[in-house]
């Protein structure tokens, strides 16, 4: 049943990829847009993907397994990626990390149901540290007040 | 009458209310005014910075949040009344006013995507010199300029251009370099957000120069908003005529792409952003062929950084000399630096190479925002050396900083203040280089680990004197063995610590 499951084409994907006009160039775009509409690649993604593109899913994994950015699965509700490079250090990012893990009962890097924590290298706002990117909005300044406010008003989604 | 108030959309302005604060005042002013969004200039302390444009010239308030919009209007901020969050001109603020702004010149000055606003303010000059030379007569140019690499190389950027150009006529291409991964940088982002047509009009001229007619621009993904703005300027240049074929009815055809990186600091390196560019895993590949003979799908490919290539322009606009004649010694011109982590007055200091660190530290930083004692600066990025407030005096230039036992890199400076724990500081390099590592040679990969490893014990207390001869010859082996300067420089910001401070190594404090 699930073997059957996996060989139908993911149709999402096979419609992003003939956008691209299935060229393998434009492989790490054609994942990007599936992830911001999917929040994951799925193996029937990647399957797909590779089908269409004429790759092998060595291939395609090998590029997934890569890149920071790709998930193979379901993420949390609200991701907060926080800056945990040297700019950011230098202002005490560290205890950020330490408050926003114990009011939410959460791990740095280790997934999470409603809010999860990931480490990102710098966001280019290091002058106003520490940094984070929630939802594809930088903060700057921020502190666990500010984590909670930006969480109870989630504005959605945006895409790139 | 209506006033021009300017509200940047600079992501590190958004990052602290920008929006908020623009509407804030859209809605309060019943009319009155009219709101551009222009990029940052780089003051970055007092983001969110209100201009308003006045007789005198632009009026600077800042700070300011949605809170202090009541206040401004009763204080007649519109007419530029006094108001305690007043900065004066924002053009005689002295750490404006102090800089030498040529490939910045127009950030925070005009809106981002009016490309009319550009050409008043000098846009395009560059380009339209450059159409009607000869690729060697620009390649000359460029060359004389002094221009050298931003990227961190710091190679000369009209020998790459002479060579690519040298290669027989074809299928070329230029790519810039907007990975921008090093910590305490944001200059790139700056200029992408703030003056995107003056890459763009960069690029442009480096194909023309070296005979490609297709370009990209790879951008990190941690940048959605410089993102966004490069593909509405690269729509607006083709509207325009000034990006498709037979760009202002010359010869020159070039079509130009945004690609978006995936969160992997080696896609800044060349040959592995090369990789990334044909839908690859970011893998570094060994030199030669450089990408200029043999780049992008086997095409021989000029890869410049972002600041590189927008200070062309200014270049081809002006002249060779106008712009060599800033800088010192063979770091001609001037460099976007950028002043980072516990800095009282953060933000982005244009100035010519040979000002000294001390100036820039603490004459425009102001110190540290703590208020604590500065214990050491990183320059250069995360594989740049430490250097401590005794060598200070240091001019800021490719060779000086590099006899410094530090960097120039991409221009960044990030301070730290007394409660900085170096042990961790290296531990941290390690471990960046573990994760950061694209895995293709042994020394990074899993010296990476050892690293991190042998200083864990240190940290522990573990048989140190013994760990700390470990970590040495490591590090010897990661400089001599390592492909790529990813593993190959770890050991500076490494190796400095240990150097500047013995102590926290030799006797850590343990933690149990
Ligand atoms: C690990 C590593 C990371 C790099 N990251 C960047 C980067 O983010 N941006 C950049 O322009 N150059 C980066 N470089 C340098 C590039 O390899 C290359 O030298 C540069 O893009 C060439 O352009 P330029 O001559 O204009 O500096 C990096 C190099 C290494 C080894
Ligand atoms: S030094 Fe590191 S990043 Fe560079 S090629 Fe070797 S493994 Fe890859
Ligand atoms: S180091 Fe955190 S944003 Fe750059």
């Amino acid at each position: 049943m699930t073997t059957l499951l996996n060989t139908i084409d993911h149709v999402f994907a096979k419609k992003v990829c003939s956008e691209h006009q299935n060229k393998p160039d434009e492989l790490l775009e054609i994942l990007h847009e599936i992830q911001v509409q999917e929040g994951f690649l799925s193996d029937r993604v990647l399957r797909t993907v590779s089908k269409s593109l004429n790759l092998s899913r060595a291939e395609v994994h090998g590029v997934v397994s890569f890149y920071h950015d790709f998930k193979k699965e379901k993420q949390a509700e609200n991701v907060i990626k926080i800056c945990r490079a040297e700019a950011c250090q230098a202002v005490d990012v560290d205890k950020l990390i330490a408050d926003v893990e114990s009011y939410y009962d959460i791990k740095m890097d280790n997934g999470g149901g409603k809010v999860s924590l990931e480490t990102i290298f710098c966001l280019g706002n290091c002058a106003l540290g520490p940094a984070v990117l929630y939802k594809n909005d930088l903060y700057g300044r921020v502190t666990l007040k500010a984590v909670q406010k930006m969480i109870a008003s989630t504005k959605g989604v945006k895409e790139q | 009458m209506i006033v021009n108030v300017y509200v940047p959309c600079d992501a590190a302005a958004l990052s602290v209310g920008a929006d908020d604060v623009a509407n804030a005042i859209l809605k309060h002013s019943k009319g009155k005014v009219n709101i551009i969004r222009n990029g940052s200039r780089g003051m970055l302390w007092l983001e969110p910075l209100v201009e308003v444009e006045t007789p005198k010239g632009r009026v600077a308030y800042g700070p300011v949040s949605v809170e202090d919009i009541n206040s401004l209007f009763a204080s007649n901020f519109l007419e530029g009344g006094d108001h305690p969050l007043l900065n004066g001109i924002t053009e005689e603020i002295p750490y404006f006013a102090n800089q030498e702004r040529l490939t910045f010149a127009r950030v925070g000055k005009i809106d981002p995507l009016d490309l009319n606003d550009y050409q008043a303010n000098g846009g395009l000059l560059g380009l339209k010199n450059a159409l009607s030379m000869q690729s060697d007569e620009i390649v000359d140019i460029i060359k004389s300029s002094g221009l050298r690499g931003r990227g961190g190389a710091g190679f000369p950027t009209g020998i790459k251009w002479e060579t690519a150009g040298a290669q027989p006529k074809g299928q070329k291409y230029i790519c810039a370099n907007a990975d921008e991964g090093d910590s305490g940088t944001f200059a790139d982002r700056m200029l992408m957000e703030g003056d995107p047509f003056s890459l763009i009009e960069g690029m442009i001229i480096g194909a023309r120069a070296i005979g490609a007619d297709k370009g990209y621009i790879y951008v990190r993904s941690e940048y959605p908003h410089a993102i966004s703005t490069l593909k509405s300027a690269i729509v607006i240049m083709e509207d325009a005529g000034w990006l498709g074929d037979n760009i202002n009815d010359t010869e020159t055809n070039f079509e130009l792409s945004v690609r978006i990186g995936a969160g992997a600091y080696i896609c800044g390196e060349e040959s592995s952003m090369l990789e990334s560019l044909e839908g690859k895993r970011g893998q570094v590949k060994v030199k030669p062929p450089i990408p200029a003979i043999s780049g992008m799908f086997g095409k021989p490919t000029i890869v410049n950084n972002v600041l590189t290539l927008g200070s062309v322009p200014f270049i081809l606009a002006h002249g060779a000399n106008s712009y060599a004649n800033f800088g010192e010694g063979r770091s001609k011109g001037t460099q976007p630096f950028q002043l980072a982590g516990d800095i009282n007055r953060g933000g982005l200091v244009e100035k010519a190479f040979g000002v000294s660190m001390e100036d820039l530290i603490n004459g425009f930083g102001g110190g540290t925002k703590s208020g604590r004692q500065i214990k050491a600066v990183q320059a250069g990025g995360p594989l740049g050396g430490y250097i401590t407030p005794e060598n200070f005096d240091v001019a800021m230039g490719y060779e000086t900083l590099a006899e410094a036992k530090t960097m120039l890199g991409h221009g960044g400076l990030v301070v730290f203040n007394d409660t900085a724990n170096m042990l961790n500081l290296a531990r941290y390099a390690m471990e960046f280089c573990e994760i950061e590592s694209c895995g293709k040679c042994t020394p990074c990969r899993i010296g990476s680990v050892r690293g991190k490893e042998t200083l864990d014990k240190i940290a522990s207390g573990e048989n140190i004197e013994e760990n700390i001869q470990i970590l040495d010859d490591l590090c010897d082996l990661m400089e001599e063995a390592s492909l790529c300067a990813m593993g190959g420089l770890t050991p500076m910001p490494v190796r400095t610590a240990m150097r500047l401070f013995p102590n926290e190594f030799n006797n850590p404090i343990v933690v149990s």
